[in-house]
């Protein structure tokens, strides 16, 4: 049964609905699996003791003739962000070590009531602060193609665990690109759905203008499979919209039969190129501009002016957000309590808990959003920053009236060494330039995997980002994009990524 | 705490300008919280009306209360508000352990009612026009309890409780513009524009509008200016304070006074006026400086992301418009007319704050004359003894069913303030304390005149004076028997059966 962890989540439903497989055979595949390897990748923070119940009664339900959903006894990895009553939810913090919540989030509960089985927490960033997985209190998650290597942020653990096949499936949470560089550095498939497509009720605030549950997968038909069964109104979710979506699964089969590229208006950003781009991840980028015009696709460049502010303004609109939403971990009703030497008043205590619970960049972070929304200086900062916000939105809107999806490199270089950008912040945080924009717009964007660059023999991965609202669009043509080069190359980009564990 | 140097009142006037302001904050009685579904309850165990919103658990995300939001859509109205097409929620962050999230969500530079005004009448007849500069909607915050220490404060306590039942129950905040001019009537002013308030509230049935359980709470402004000769341009304001903890209509009028006969002490002496938040004391009558306040305190405000803007339809707002009940002055002349008091019994009502007590006393089945006899008198008396408000001390219900004891020859007046004396004391309805302390009046002509004979028997002396036709001898048997009777008979009864005793 070696083989049942290479098979995508749309395979494995049909094994699991023909009975050619049963959940509990794909449950305990991927946990023998996670203990092959997850010693080396380091993808879970935690791995579910209840698994193997929960796929048993998936199993006991089909038995008796139960219609279940088309994901049904799939393992899925959770974002450790995304709150679970069954599992402990960090955020990747030391200050909600072991923090057990009293409720799930809402995409959690629509994936247990869709018999998707829950198969562990997956590592990330500190309150998805990073673009590495460096910053997790609890160490690093490594890249499957190159342990040395990191696998993306914040959301590596779910990138790693899916391009190890640990899991076929897995939740993430994109601020500024947390789903979406992931996907590119490990060879796999993000999306960040529209702001308001998918519930954020549950998910650990990092900043809510921006926060967006999303799928993490290894096909674009999966990621659509996922969403379909995450996405949709939540009355727990006031930004939540209230829209009826279509199948976004249906959407991906539709671009992977064809035609769909032949006409399609392709915007090339102009600003999301160049300088600070690695030549292999520029290469790959480049092939596929062309792979889409000979596919009759009509590309034109296109210009977003203040995309060169996007970063800038990202790094005051989320530290701002994110020092309000990290207000409540003081140690009075939950997580991690520090007592001063002799005791103390109740500021010192909070005071002691949060110097010792947040990691440096959290309060780095904390410090800049303080700052920025201080009397004085919020205009000029947080103000300015929500300026910059609407100018961003009039050039996608601007964009959008001549093309129908713009196009980028995911990110601007492949993985990195661990260590490489710790220390220059900056660095670190240039590294979603491509990503951030989408999160300010509220618009979509997928990474679909574009081959390896040569130079590294890394993944690189092709961003693909679409009005508000028209998430399905993105899905038909990653799908179609995911097709011609997977005829091209006679394989899936994630089969040549190295083997792990000695097997 | 030391002793406030306090200037003469009316020397204080002389000197100084009071001007004032008013954050009166309404906890609205809808059935959930601001932005949850935890009960909206008072009374309850600590921490049991509670969801993971209002305890701001990791995850959680807040969603409006519409019923709130029309609540305060009705009250700005009835506060001759605009309302905004579009307001919206903001975060006040700060850290405080009674603050689940350690920020507020409040409405900041967007209410949703600005610009109106309330008229307040004064006991002395005279009409003030208050303006109204906003009403926002924000949500409560948690209750905390200071255990070990003297003072019940959080200095010097061992640890503090924190009950979270309150956190997120939905206010609407009222704050006024400056008010100038109110002179020597300031504390009045400022006790009739709370009691306004409050009738106002209750009359939209949008809260309980108990100032003792904290439902209705004033925080009162106040600063103080020195006159200035006339032609010259007026005095630059003056430094304020804010006074808090003042829970009853009484306090609010005495803690005016008592600021500004502080202030003035001060600023007499060449003193300056801390600015801070002062906590009143209704044992002691004073004030206390609380913490510093300045207005630099920086809460970094920022439009709250996880609620949309709060976009009431035209429709809506006119419908709640249509259905706003008579403002509280129109209210006013037509129960006066209804009721059939005169100007200086109505004035008594007005000023006792009685007027929603004694409409919910006729409207149990009380005449008015009797239901005002029972409120001014000596329910506000004892009240008044207490440090209470007399709403707090008796239901309108019991007060009917009182004065229909008195109607009905059950009880004297004299019983009767004797039963209410037991229902306050929480023994019951009236009827319970009657038969609990058999407080009726003896009817039983029998045991009567056994009472009167006797008292006949040891007065010879005046049964003779009765035989003669000197009626009003008759007092003294009359005194006699009630004593003996414990008042418990109906004096007029007494005499009739003295005469026809004596003349027999």
């Amino acid at each position: 049964m070696a083989d049942i962890i290479r098979l995508t989540a749309a395979e494995l439903s049909e094994k699991l609905g023909s009975r050619e497989i049963s959940a509990v055979e794909a449950t305990q595949a991927h946990l023998d699996r996670i203990a092959d390897v997850d010693t080396d990748v380091h993808a879970f923070l935690h791995v579910s003791d209840s698994a193997l119940d929960t796929a048993r009664s998936i199993d006991e339900r089909r038995a008796s003739g139960e219609e279940l959903g088309p994901l049904a006894g799939i393992p899925l990895a959770v974002k450790d962000v995304l709150v679970t009553t069954d599992m402990p939810s960090t955020s990747g913090s030391r200050i909600l070590e072991g923090y057990m919540s009293p409720f799930d989030a809402t995409v959690v509960k629509r994936s247990r009531e869709a018999g998707l089985v829950l198969i562990g927490k997956t590592n990330m960033d500190e309150f998805a602060m990073g673009s590495s997985t460096e910053h997790s209190a609890y160490g690093p998650t490594r890249n499957p193609w190159d342990l040395g290597r990191i696998p993306g942020g914040s959301g590596g653990g779910s990138a790693a665990a899916v391009a190890a096949f640990e899991a076929p499936l897995a939740l993430g949470s994109d601020t500024g690109g947390s789903i979406r560089q992931p996907a590119h550095v490990t060879g796999t498939v993000g999306v960040k759905p529209t702001y308001g497509a998918v519930s954020r009720y549950g998910a650990i605030a990092l900043a809510s203008s921006l926060d967006q549950v999303g799928p993490v997968t290894r096909t674009v038909l999966d990621a659509g499979l996922l969403q379909d069964v995450i996405g949709g109104h939540d009355p727990f979710d006031s930004t939540s919209l209230t829209d009826i979506w279509p199948s976004m699964a249906d959407a991906a089969r539709e671009g992977a039969r064809g035609d769909v590229l032949k006409g399609l208006k392709v915007g090339v950003v102009r600003e999301l190129s160049g300088e600070g781009f690695q030549a292999g991840v520029q290469s790959r980028f480049d092939e596929t501009v062309a792979l889409l015009q000979k596919q009759g696709a009509e590309v034109l460049e296109v210009s977003a002016p203040h995309f060169e502010y996007a970063v800038s303004a990202y790094y005051l609109i989320l530290p701002a957000e994110a020092s309000s939403n990290l207000a409540k971990f003081d140690s009075v009703r939950f997580g991690m309590r520090v007592q001063p030497e002799g005791g103390g008043t109740v500021e010192q205590v909070m005071a002691a808990t949060r110097e010792a619970g947040f990691g440096p960049e959290v309060k780095r972070r904390i410090i800049l959003g303080t700052y920025a929304l201080s009397a004085g200086y919020y205009d000029a900062y947080y103000g300015s920053a929500q300026k910059v916000r609407t100018l961003i939105q009039r050039d996608f809107d601007a964009a959008f009236a001549q093309v129908d999806v713009l196009i980028s490199p995911s990110a601007p270089t492949t993985a990195f060494k661990f260590g490489e950008k710790l220390e220059d912040p900056m660095a670190m945080y240039l590294n979603d330039i491509a990503t951030i924009p989408a999160n300010l717009a509220g618009i979509p964007g997928i990474s679909v995997p574009i081959g390896l660059a040569p130079e590294d023999g890394l993944p690189v991965g092709l961003q693909i980002m679409a009005p508000v609202r028209e998430d399905a669009r993105l899905y038909r043509v990653g799908a179609a994009i995911e097709a011609l080069l997977e005829a091209q190359w006679g394989s899936t980009l994630i089969s040549r990524a190295p083997a792990l564990g000695g097997k | 705490m030391a002793k406030d140097a306090l200037m003469d009142y009316d020397k204080a006037l002389e000197l100084f300008e009071p001007v004032l302001g008013f954050e009166v904050h309404v906890e609205l009685n809808t059935k959930t919280k601001m932005f949850s579904h935890a009960p909206n309850g008072f009374g309850s165990d600590a921490n049991t009306n509670v969801s993971p919103v209002c305890l701001g658990l990791p995850g959680a995300l807040p969603v409006v209360n519409e019923q709130a939001v029309r609540y305060s859509i009705s009250l700005g109205l009835a506060l001759g508000c605009s309302i905004a097409p579009s307001s919206r929620f903001a975060r006040k962050n700060y850290f405080y352990p009674d603050l689940a999230k350690n920020y507020q969500i409040s409405q900041y530079d967007e209410p949703i009612a600005f610009g109106g005004s309330v008229d307040v009448e004064l006991p002395n007849g005279r009409l003030v026009t208050v303006s109204i500069e906003r009403a926002h909607m924000e949500e409560d915050a948690g209750k905390l309890t200071h255990v070990g220490g003297s003072t019940g404060r959080i200095q010097g306590a061992e640890y503090s409780l924190v009950d979270y039942n309150r956190a997120g129950v939905p206010l609407v905040e009222i704050v006024t513009d400056i008010i100038y001019g109110a002179e020597a009537d300031a504390p009045e002013l400022a006790k009739a524009y709370v009691a306004t308030i409050r009738d106002i509230v209750t009359s939209l049935g949008i809260s309980d509008a108990k100032m003792e359980r904290g439902n209705l709470r004033c925080d009162a402004n106040i600063s103080l200016r020195p006159r200035t000769p006339e032609g010259e341009p007026p005095a630059p304001l003056g430094t304020r304070t804010e006074t808090k903890n003042v829970n009853s209509l009484r306090s609010v009028e005495r803690a005016i006074r008592y600021e500004i006969q502080r202030q003035a002490a001060i600023l007499a002496d060449g003193g300056t006026i801390t600015q801070e938040t002062r906590h009143w004391h209704e044992d002691t009558g004073r004030t206390s400086a609380g913490r510093p306040k300045s207005d630099a305190d920086d809460y970094r405000y920022f439009p709250e992301p996880d609620l949309l803007p709060v976009q009431p339809s035209l429709e809506l707002i006119e419908e709640l418009r249509a259905a706003l009940p008579e403002p509280p002055a129109a209210r006013r002349r037509r129960l006066k007319a209804e009721w059939g008091f005169t100007d200086l019994e109505f004035q008594d009502v007005v000023n006792g704050g009685l007027l929603v007590e004694i409409s919910e006393t006729v409207a149990a089945g009380a005449s008015p004359a009797a239901a005002r006899k029972w409120w001014t008198g000596e329910i506000s008396r004892v009240a008044n003894v207490q440090g209470v408000e007399a709403s707090a001390l008796v239901s309108p219900g019991n007060v009917a069913a009182l004065a229909g004891l008195v109607e009905d020859g059950t009880l004297t007046d004299k019983l009767a303030r004797q039963v209410l004396e037991g229902v306050i004391a929480g023994e019951g309805t009236p009827q319970e304390v009657v038969d609990a302390r058999g407080l009726a009046v003896v009817s039983d002509d029998g045991a009567l005149i056994a009472a009167i004979d006797d008292a006949l028997a040891s007065q010879p002396d005046v049964l003779a004076k009765i035989r003669d036709g000197k009626v009003q001898a008759a007092g003294a048997v009359i005194g006699a028997v009630m004593k003996a009777m414990k008042g418990q008979a109906d004096a007029a009864r007494v005499r009739e059966l003295v005469l026809e005793r004596a003349n027999s």
